[in-house]
C-alpha cells in the first residue's frame, strides 16, 4: 500500500517534469522544425513539428542574405577574447587580494565591487562618447576592452583562493617558490572548475549582448549575430519565419553547445559563488 | 585571512592594474560624467554645454511618455518576478523528489538560459505571429481569442511579459529545486505530525527556509526585468504600438541614441542608478542578515 502511493508520487512528479520540460524546450523545438520547412510546410495547420524538407535552402538564404558567416565570426571572436581576458583578468586581482598586503587593498576591493551598481544603461551616453574619443566606434577594441572587468570573477576567485589553506603557500614560501610561480603551478589549476564556470556565463553574456553592439558597432564590419537577426526578419515584404528561423538556430547553437560542455561546472562553480 | 607574500612591494598593484584600469576609464568615469551631464543639456560630442540645473530631472516628470515608461517598467518587473518566481516555485514543490531523472530534467531546464532575450523574442514572435503562429491560432480556433500584439497596446504588454517570464522559467526552476532538496525531510515530517496541514507546513515551514534562494532569485529576476530585455524589444516591438512597450531603457535608447538628447538621456541613467542601487542596497541588507542567521 504504502510502496504503491510512493510510485504513484513518483509517477506524478515524472509527468510534471517531463510537461514543464516540454514547455521550456518547445518554442526552441519549433523553431528548429520551421527551420526546415518550405513556406508551404509551415503554413499549415495544425503546425507539423516533423522536420520539412526546405533545410538546404533556408539555411543557404539565411547565411547569404543575412551575411551569416561574417556575424557569426564576429560574435564569436569577441565572446571568446572578452571570456578569456575576463579570466585571466579576475584569477590575478582575486590572487592579489588574498595573498599580498598592501595600502589600498579595501578601497581597490569596493571599486571593483561598485562595477555591479553601474550596468551599462547608468553610463551610457558617456561611455559612447569615450568611444567617440579613442576612435573606437565600429571597431572590435569597443566590444571587448571595456568588458574585461569582471567583479563576478574577482569574487569568485578571491572566495576559492581563501579556501586554499595557508599551508600550501607557507609551504610553497617556505621552499623559496616566488608568487607568480605558486599562481601558476598551484592556483591556476586548482581553479579549473571556476574557469569553466565563469567561461560558460562571460561567454553566454558577451554573445548576447544586444544594446552596446547596435549603438557602437553598427557597421558591416563589426556588427554581431543578434543585431544581424534583426536585419533579418525587417523585410519590406511578409517575414520569412524558416529563413529567419534558420538563422536563430545558427544564432543559438554556439552558446548551447559551450553551455552544454561545460554545464556540470556551471552548477559547482554557481553554487560556490552563491554561497558568498 | 592569509597574507603570505610579503616580499615583494608592488607585485600586487602590478596584478590589479588590469581590473583597475578598466574600471576606472569605463566604469567610474563615465557613471560620474552621467550624473555630470544629467545637469546640462549638451550635444553628444560634447562640444556645446548649457547648465540647466535641476530641469533635466523636473523635466523627466512632467513627460507623460517617461511617466509612463516608469509605471510599465515597474508594473512589468512585478508580473514577470511574480509569475516567475510564482510558478517556478509551484514546479518545483510538485517535482522535488530525489528522481533518477532529475539530472536529466535539470540539464534540459537550463537551456534557455544559453538564448538571448532578442532570439526568445524572434521564436515567441513566430508563435505569436497573427497568420501562422501556433498560440494565436490555438487562441483564435478555441477560445476566438484574435491576438495581435502589434497593433493592440494590451496584447503587446501581455506578449513581452510571457516571453520574458518563459525565458527566466528554468533557471528559477532549477534553483527552487536546489533550494528545496536542502530542506531536510524530517522537518516537513514534524510539522505534519504536528498537526500542520500540508498547505499550512509549506508556507509556515518550508518556504521560510526557502527565503535565501527566493530572495537571490527575486534580486537576479528584478535586475533582468529591468536592465536585460531591451534586445526583446528592439527587435520585436520596437517599443510600439505607439509608446505601449516602452520599458526604461529603451525610452532611455530613443532619447540618448536617436534623439541625441544627451543631457536628457543621462537624467533617465541616474534614476536607474537609484533603482539598480536599491535592490544592491537590500540585497546586501539581506545577506548580512542570512550571514548573522547562520553564525
Amino acid at each position: 500500500m504504502r510502496i504503491s502511493r510512493k510510485s504513484w508520487s513518483n509517477f506524478t512528479s515524472h509527468l510534471v517534469m517531463i510537461i514543464v520540460v516540454f514547455v521550456v524546450l518547445f518554442p526552441m523545438v519549433y523553431a528548429l522544425t520551421v527551420s526546415t520547412q518550405t513556406s508551404k510546410e509551415y503554413f499549415r495547420f495544425p503546425p507539423r513539428i516533423l522536420p520539412g524538407t526546405g533545410s538546404p535552402d533556408n539555411y543557404r538564404d539565411a547565411w547569404i542574405t543575412g551575411n551569416l558567416g561574417r556575424l557569426l565570426f564576429n560574435s564569436s571572436f569577441i565572446s571568446l577574447t572578452v571570456a578569456v581576458g575576463k579570466i585571466v583578468l579576475s584569477i590575478i586581482a582575486g590572487f592579489a587580494f588574498v595573498y599580498f598586503d598592501f595600502k589600498g587593498k579595501t578601497f581597490f576591493f569596493i571599486m571593483i565591487l561598485i562595477t555591479h551598481m553601474l550596468p551599462l544603461p547608468v553610463r551610457i551616453v558617456p561611455t559612447y562618447m569615450l568611444m567617440t574619443h579613442f576612435g573606437w566606434v565600429d571597431t572590435y577594441w569597443a566590444l571587448t576592452i571595456p568588458f574585461f572587468a569582471s567583479a563576478t570573477g574577482t569574487l569568485l576567485f578571491r572566495q576559492l583562493y581563501m579556501m586554499i589553506p595557508t599551508s600550501l603557500a607557507d609551504a610553497s614560501r617556505v621552499d623559496g617558490v616566488k608568487p607568480m610561480q605558486f599562481l601558476w603551478y598551484i592556483v591556476v589549476p586548482i581553479s579549473k572548475t571556476n574557469i569553466a564556470a565563469l567561461f560558460l556565463i562571460e561567454f553566454i553574456y558577451i554573445w548576447n549582448q544586444y544594446l552596446w553592439p547596435l549603438i557602437v558597432a553598427n557597421a558591416e564590419a563589426t556588427r554581431v549575430i543578434q543585431i544581424g537577426l534583426k536585419q533579418l526578419i525587417d523585410t519590406d515584404a511578409a517575414v520569412d519565419w524558416n529563413i529567419v528561423m534558420a538563422g536563430t538556430v545558427l544564432a543559438m547553437i554556439p552558446p548551447l553547445i559551450i553551455l552544454i560542455v561545460f554545464q556540470s561546472s556551471l552548477i559547482k562553480g554557481l553554487s560556490l559563488a552563491e554561497e558568498k | 585571512m592569509q597574507t603570505t607574500f610579503k616580499s615583494s612591494k608592488w607585485l600586487p598593484y602590478l596584478l590589479l592594474s588590469p581590473s583597475i584600469i578598466i574600471v576606472f576609464i569605463f566604469f567610474i568615469i563615465p557613471g560620474a560624467e552621467s550624473l555630470y551631464y544629467s545637469f546640462f543639456r549638451l550635444n553628444i560630442t560634447g562640444t556645446k554645454k548649457y547648465f540647466v540645473g535641476m530641469n533635466n530631472f523636473v523635466r523627466l516628470f512632467q513627460d507623460s511618455e517617461y511617466i509612463g515608461s516608469l509605471v510599465l517598467s515597474f508594473s512589468f518587473t512585478v508580473c514577470v518576478v511574480f509569475f516567475g518566481l510564482g510558478i517556478s516555485l509551484a514546479i518545483a514543490t510538485v517535482a522535488n523528489k530525489k528522481l533518477k531523472l532529475f539530472n536529466v530534467y535539470r540539464t534540459l531546464l537550463i537551456w534557455p538560459y544559453a538564448l538571448s532575450p532578442a532570439i526568445t523574442g524572434i521564436i515567441w514572435a513566430l508563435m505569436f505571429d497573427p497568420s501562422i503562429g501556433v498560440i494565436t491560432n490555438i487562441l483564435e480556433r478555441v477560445f476566438g481569442i484574435t491576438f495581435t500584439y502589434f497593433n493592440n497596446s494590451t496584447h503587446a504588454v501581455i506578449f513581452i511579459t510571457i516571453t520574458a517570464t518563459w525565458k527566466m522559467l528554468g533557471y528559477n526552476i532549477i534553483f527552487f529545486l536546489a533550494g528545496l532538496q536542502g530542506v531536510p525531510g524530517e522537518i516537513i515530517e514534524a510539522a505534519i505530525i504536528d498537526g500542520a496541514g500540508k498547505w499550512r507546513s509549506f508556507w509556515r515551514v518550508i518556504f521560510p527556509l526557502l527565503s535565501p534562494t527566493t530572495f537571490f532569485l527575486l534580486v537576479m529576476n528584478t535586475l533582468y526585468a529591468f536592465f536585460q530585455l531591451f534586445g526583446l524589444l528592439h527587435v520585436v516591438t520596437e517599443g510600439g504600438p505607439g509608446r505601449a512597450t516602452y520599458l526604461l531603457v529603451y525610452k532611455l535608447y530613443r532619447d540618448g541614441f536617436i534623439s541625441m538628447n544627451v543631457g536628457y538621456a543621462s537624467a533617465q541613467s541616474i534614476m536607474l542608478l537609484i533603482i539598480v542601487s536599491s535592490v544592491m542596497l537590500l540585497q546586501f541588507k539581506f545577506a548580512e542578515r542570512r550571514v548573522f542567521y547562520g553564525t
